[in-house]
């Protein structure tokens, strides 16, 4: 199918974007690597008047070390995520999970950003973006300002980002030395996350000294599952502590039911996948 | 608004509307018809081309996004009649049937030949995970691309990227 | 001009059709385009029952770009009503099937209006200025509700929502015994009751359809298998004189059945074009193709087999409810009696009795999906079979073998009458156990099971046959088909010694040009190259009746044979003209005549030139050797095979993962191994996924929610396994090759296979059945004692369009 029309423009800067945005009013949309608002568009389930593409900014693209974090682009490829070696070094974590986002044409193009604003519940990014306490950073017509991830994921498909805002980048603090894993689960290598599971965690003398686990698609947002965490801090990585802290992971949870899982089955996987994640992570 | 864009060799200069999709672009007003469309939702990789060197799906790109980029399609490839080695592979391992999906199966082989030149078999239908094919059951196409593998190295690379 | 020496049948012929697909040379309908070419865009009901109380095109039509809207009042008087072949019964109930809607929906995706534009996307802003009010009606989903007295009707003015009700009975039919005595007198019943859920074809390459009316004969250029019947039911449907009508298939990316129908857009183009006098096209997106292309199976099946303690069955009884959806397409009521002769496969069934229900239901409409009615039934049988050998405790290979016809008991006649011509059963199975590593696998899934291991290994066989090569025009008869099952072909020698095959097999994607190339190299002597194959094409191929049902082989090759061999006959006697020599002392081989022992010889090719110059023939002899043949199959064909797979099941989250997949089967006499391998894996794939993967699913209001590749699963290269296999050979008899047909064979035999394998993973847990798809959700749910069909009807479907339904942020 062919999208309604629409006005384009694509500006290299932040603020001629931001600019662009405000003046397209709430119809306007932003448009990064595209591979889940051409579908949407194409499908004409959203009909923008306007997209203001930010492919063609430079700073909003690549991945730079600040010390005791890494600033990740918005319009940074998965596919460059993906082989970063900063990346792979201080947020394992985040390439454990790019490497299962869709497919590797979409990885091409999709952009790490796009993924995150978009703030689909299936989505694989989000999950570890709220457990390495990643910030994200907005920039609008009165400038740049923070969230905190917990913050920015309000529900399905919705964001802490204001209308004549985008996201320039997301601030994840270095887990330098942290194992991590993101276990997904879905019924074909292509269909979405019925639920995944984003681990990371640091391992001190064979006793678990602090524990990062995120889910997805256990509710409208991401969710973290505080009650495993703190289950594991000071238990040795041993399979079994990891199972019985992982028993944790549905606690507070009422995901949807839908074709695919209902909300016990649901809550089931969470546990499972949680335990096989942490396990990986910890290499046991 | 107007687009220049080089496809296989050629540099296409064309005034486009913005909900232009790449696909339609490159069939419809170019009349690269060997890309192909099969599905609305990025899916079936049918239409995957390479975009300044790397794979995508152009059902999911806009026109006005590849302003000033090359495109390589299926066209392209052959060079003075003769098949490139993943095409050849592809006839002499019978990994099409209908033949719809294989644009973009070879379009996505040669990019996953680039990125790891000599794959086993799961990173074969791994690398192929975007793109559906309904006749072959994929057991021949996962040999075609290790086939065409051994065939290419050493020194792979210059057939596929900078094309 | 040598002829080949070594035979091109069996041999492993690289194929002639690949060249213009792997570089993008390709004529997709959607790729053709015509001086003035319009646009067509459908608006399709959103409601799956309604009347439409109005539609208002006006804005539309004021639409830029637009050429014409037309409703389905527009054009009810040169539409008529979509055809349907196969009145199964005498008393069947049809509706009328308007291309456009009239007055009603009667499932959600119907068409309702066409715009016609000068561009593309300007057809499809149009739709969205169309304005249809619609009163809805209650929905009609469930098989089951829908026949029992309280149901809301589909169709009012039938009074019923059952369709046809038909019948085969063993003892009435004199073929076998009275399956309710066998019942009665059974020592051990299996009872079951299965669900065949819905699938979509889901070819890759969309359907699209281009009519230009401008010329003498309009020509029609479609994505379809079926470009022979189309032409004539354009003509019957529309009120089109047939010989104004070309039809032309170009080249067609799949079909599975899901292209073998006369569909409403086809109608609607010609209509549309005839009307405005200007060529026009429409090309569906896969999400219209999903919704509103023909669905396959879809049945529930109420099974009652009968068996003596020591194994040996006695009596098969099939209660079929088989959903045509909202309406009867061109075959949809036969499809399940297609399956009628197959339950009781490869078995000695002394009693056997079929009934089936077609029903309306408030959905797209079910047609031929690849198999059509025989995975059904082969399902239903080889689940039954290792049912009963759980049930007494026997190995379910063992048990198969125990009821199987003997390899030494060909040419057998059925409970069902039909007579099998060969086949070895003994031999398929013995080595597909040898290379599944049967007796290793099962220690392993003992140790596996006593360790109490989380991951489950299951092993699951499924034996089958299919009939096939459709098929002999008096048993269509005998069955109430609207048509025969023969098959046309010619051959034209031309001068220059090439040779040009017309078959009326429409092949998109099997390989007939390579195939039919083999045949008539090795018949008529002359080079592969030197043949080229004309199809899909009603002015170059003027008869056929098109490819589907694993026919194109065993009847359309043979039509080729026999045109081939009236060529050599016309030649022989003017080749003896040129030697100066009698007819009979004449030898044709490898091309050429020869004079029985002597040297002397003529090459047909030359005989070809000398017709061609025409300076010296026979006195009354024609100067031409071109024929034709018309092939009509005596029997049909029974391919076999054993397919052996083992699973392993995560207890934990219910995913099923394949392990090994072995099959080996018999397709008899094998014209191209490596076409009929690739056969066999696309086969296997599409099987695989109806057991795993696979199901059109509608909530409670009748919309469809897997309306999208995101939502309706076919498996990658990822989830499919590597496929390990093998063939034995069992020539049949019933055609002069001694081919059987292979474009179903693994779609039909894999599915009981593997869900075989799951429930055998599971068995110890108490699970007897799972719903397909075995989805992780029902897998695992079962092994916990719940349903075996959790998450089914009436759920949401999960991701997919969900998750990319966006109202805000960045993508």
């Amino acid at each position: 199918m062919i999208p309604a029309a629409f006005d384009y423009t694509a500006p290299s800067t932040v603020d001629e974007a931001v600019r662009a945005l405000a003046d397209a009013g709430e119809e306007a949309k932003v448009i990064a690597g595209g591979q889940s608002l051409i579908p949407v568009l194409r499908m004409r389930l959203a009909a923008p008047t306007t997209l203001v593409d930010i492919g063609r900014i430079p700073e909003l693209r690549g991945i730079r070390d600040e010390g005791d974090a890494l600033l990740i682009g918005a319009t940074t490829t998965h596919y460059e995520v993906q082989r970063d070696p900063s990346v792979r070094e201080h947020a394992l974590l985040l390439k454990a999970a790019t490497d299962t986002v869709a497919d590797p044409q979409v990885r091409h193009r999709g952009t790490f950003g796009g993924a995150v604003a978009h703030a689909d519940p299936a989505g694989d990014l989000l999950a570890p973006v709220l457990a390495l306490d990643a910030e994200l950073v907005l920039h609008g017509l009165e400038g740049p300002r923070t969230v905190a991830a917990a913050d920015f994921f309000v529900d399905y498909f919705t964001t802490a980002l204001r209308q004549d805002e985008i996201l320039v980048g997301v601030r994840v603090p270095k887990h330098t030395g942290w194992g991590a894993h993101y276990e997904k689960f879905s019924r074909v290598a292509q269909a979405w996350s019925i639920v995944a599971v984003a681990a990371a965690v640091r391992v001190e003398g064979g006793v678990i000294a602090e524990a990062r686990v995120g889910l997805t698609n256990m509710s409208s947002v991401p969710v973290r599952a505080r009650a495993v965490e703190s289950a594991l801090v000071g238990q040795p990585a041993t399979a079994e502590a990891i199972r019985a802290a992982a028993a944790h992971a549905a606690e507070g949870t009422s995901p949807t039911a839908d074709g695919n899982a209902d909300t016990a089955y649901r809550q089931h996987l969470a546990r499972v996948l949680t335990s096989r994640a942490i396990t990986a992570a910890t290499g046991v | 608004m107007r687009i220049t864009v080089t496809v296989d060799g050629t540099t296409y200069t064309d005034e486009v509307e913005p909900r232009q999709l790449l696909v339609h672009h490159l069939r419809d007003t170019i009349g690269k018809t060997g890309t192909v469309v099969g599905c609305d939702t990025s899916n079936c990789g049918s239409c995957t081309v390479h975009l300044d060197g790397q794979s995508v799906k152009s059902c999911s790109v806009l026109a006005v996004q590849v302003d000033g980029a090359e495109i390589t399609t299926v066209e392209g490839l052959a060079r003075d009649g003769v098949l490139h080695p993943v095409q050849q592979a592809f006839h002499d391992n019978h990994a099409l049937q209908c033949g719809f999906c294989t644009p973009g199966m070879i379009m996505q082989s040669i990019d996953l030949l680039a990125d790891d030149p000599d794959p086993d078999e799961h990173a074969v239908r791994h690398g192929l995970e975007g793109n559906l094919c309904r006749c072959t059951g994929y057991q021949n196409i996962v040999r075609a691309v290790q086939d065409a593998a051994s065939k290419l190295k050493p020194g792979a690379t210059h057939l596929v990227g900078g094309e | 001009m040598t002829a080949t020496a070594e035979p091109e049948v069996g041999k492993a012929r690289l194929r002639k059709e690949d060249a213009r697909l792997v570089t993008g040379r390709t004529r997709w309908t959607d790729n053709l385009t015509v001086p003035g070419l319009l646009h067509l865009a459908f608006l399709r009901s959103p409601v799956a029952h309604a009347r439409i109380t109005s539609i208002d095109v006006e804005a539309a039509r004021r639409k830029p770009g637009v050429v014409a809207v037309f409703t389905g009042a527009d054009i009810a008087d040169a539409q008529g009503s979509l055809p349907c072949a196969w009145p199964v019964t005498a008393d069947q109930k049809a509706p009328q099937a308007p291309s456009l809607a009239v007055d009603q929906v009667n499932f959600a995706g119907e068409a309702v209006a066409v715009v016609v534009a000068r561009g593309k996307a300007q057809a499809h802003d149009a739709l969205e200025a169309i304005d249809v009010d619609y009163d809805e009606l209650p929905v009609v989903l469930d098989l089951t509700a829908a026949v029992a007295d309280d149901s809301p009707l589909v169709h009012p003015d039938l009074g019923t929502n059952s369709s046809a009700h038909w019948v085969f009975d063993s003892a009435e039919a004199g073929t076998g015994g009275d399956v309710e005595q066998a019942i009665a007198e059974a020592e051990v019943l299996v009872e079951r009751t299965y669900r065949q859920q819905r699938l979509i074809p889901a070819f890759m390459e969309p359907r699209s359809v281009l009519v230009d009316p401008t010329g003498e004969q309009t020509t029609v250029w479609s994505a379809t298998q079926i470009p022979h019947i189309l032409r004539l039911m354009l003509a019957l449907t529309t009120g089109t004189p047939e010989h104004k009508l070309r039809v032309i298939a170009p080249d067609v990316g799949g079909g599975f059945g899901g292209k073998l129908q006369v569909t409403p857009e086809e109608v609607v183009a010609l209509v549309v074009a005839t009307r405005l006098g200007k060529p026009v096209k429409w090309t569906e997106s896969r999400s219209e193709s999903l919704l509103s292309a023909h669905h396959g199976r879809d049945q529930v099946q109420k099974l009652t087999l009968a068996a003596r303690r020591d194994g040996t069955v006695t009596g098969l009884k099939v209660e079929l409810l088989a959903d045509m959806g909202a309406y009867l397409r061109l075959v949809s009521p036969g499809v399940p009696i297609l399956g009628a002769f197959m339950f009781n496969a490869i078995y000695k069934f002394p009693a056997y009795r079929f009934a089936c229900t077609n029903v309306f239901t408030t959905k797209t409409p079910t047609d031929a999906y690849r198999g059509a009615g025989r995975p059904e039934a082969t399902y239903a049988i080889e689940r039954l079979m290792d049912e009963l050998a759980a049930e007494l405790g026997r190995d379910p290979i063992e048990l198969r073998e125990q009821n199987w016809i003997k390899h030494d008991e060909f040419p057998f006649t059925t409970v069902c009458g039909l007579e099998y011509d060969t086949g070895n059963y003994e031999a398929a199975t013995a080595r597909a156990k040898e290379m599944f590593g049967y007796d290793e696998l099962r220690a392993e899934q003992r140790e596996r099971r006593e360790r109490g291991d989380s991951v489950q290994l299951g092993i699951g066989t499924s034996t089958f046959t299919e009939m096939c090569g459709l098929a002999p025009s008096r048993v269509l008869g005998s069955l109430s088909y609207g048509a025969g099952g023969w098959e046309h072909a010619a051959i034209r020698m031309l001068p220059s010694g090439k040779v040009e095959v017309v078959t009326g097999s429409s092949a998109h994607g099997q390989g007939h040009e390579t195939a039919w190339s083999q045949i008539v190299a090795d018949q008529l002597g002359v080079p592969f190259e030197d043949v080229e194959v004309l199809h899909g094409d009603t002015q170059s191929s003027p008869r056929g009746l098109d490819t589907y049902g694993s026919r194109s082989l065993t009847v359309g090759a043979m039509a080729v044979l026999k045109a081939g061999e009236k060529v050599i006959r016309k030649a022989r006697r003017i080749a003896a003209h040129m030697m100066e020599c009698a007819e009979d002392d004449l030898e044709f081989a490898a091309g050429k005549f020869t004079v029985k022992g002597t040297e002397r010889a003529t090459a047909l090719t030359d005989v070809a030139l000398a017709v061609f110059a025409a300076h010296d023939l026979p006195d009354g002899v024609e100067p031409s050797l071109d024929s034709e043949a018309t092939f009509d199959p005596e029997n049909f064909s029974f391919p076999h095979g054993t397919h052996l797979c083992a699973v392993d099941v995560d207890t934990e989250t219910g995913f099923v993962k394949i392990r090994k997949y072995v099959c080996v089967d018999d397709v008899g006499v094998v014209v191209n191994p490596i076409i009929v391998e690739g056969q066999v894996h696309g086969g296997l794939a599409q099987g695989l996924a109806q057991a795993l993967y696979e199901e059109a699913v509608h909530d409670e209001s009748g919309t469809l929610t897997t309306g999208t590749l995101a939502d309706y699963l076919i498996p990658s290269a990822v989830d499919l396994p590597h496929f390990d296999t093998d063939r034995t050979e069992t020539p049949a008899t019933s055609n002069q090759l001694g081919v059987k047909g292979v474009g179903e064979a693994g779609t039909i035999a894999s599915t009981p296979a593997v869900v075989n394998a799951v429930v055998d993973a599971v068995r110890h847990f108490g699970v007897n059945d799972i719903q397909m798809p075995c989805t992780p959700m029902r897998v695992w749910t079962a092994i916990n004692g719940g349903p075996t069909d959790a998450g089914g009807l009436g759920s949401e479907a999960g991701g997919g369009l969900g998750s990319i339904d966006t109202s805000g942020g960045a993508a």
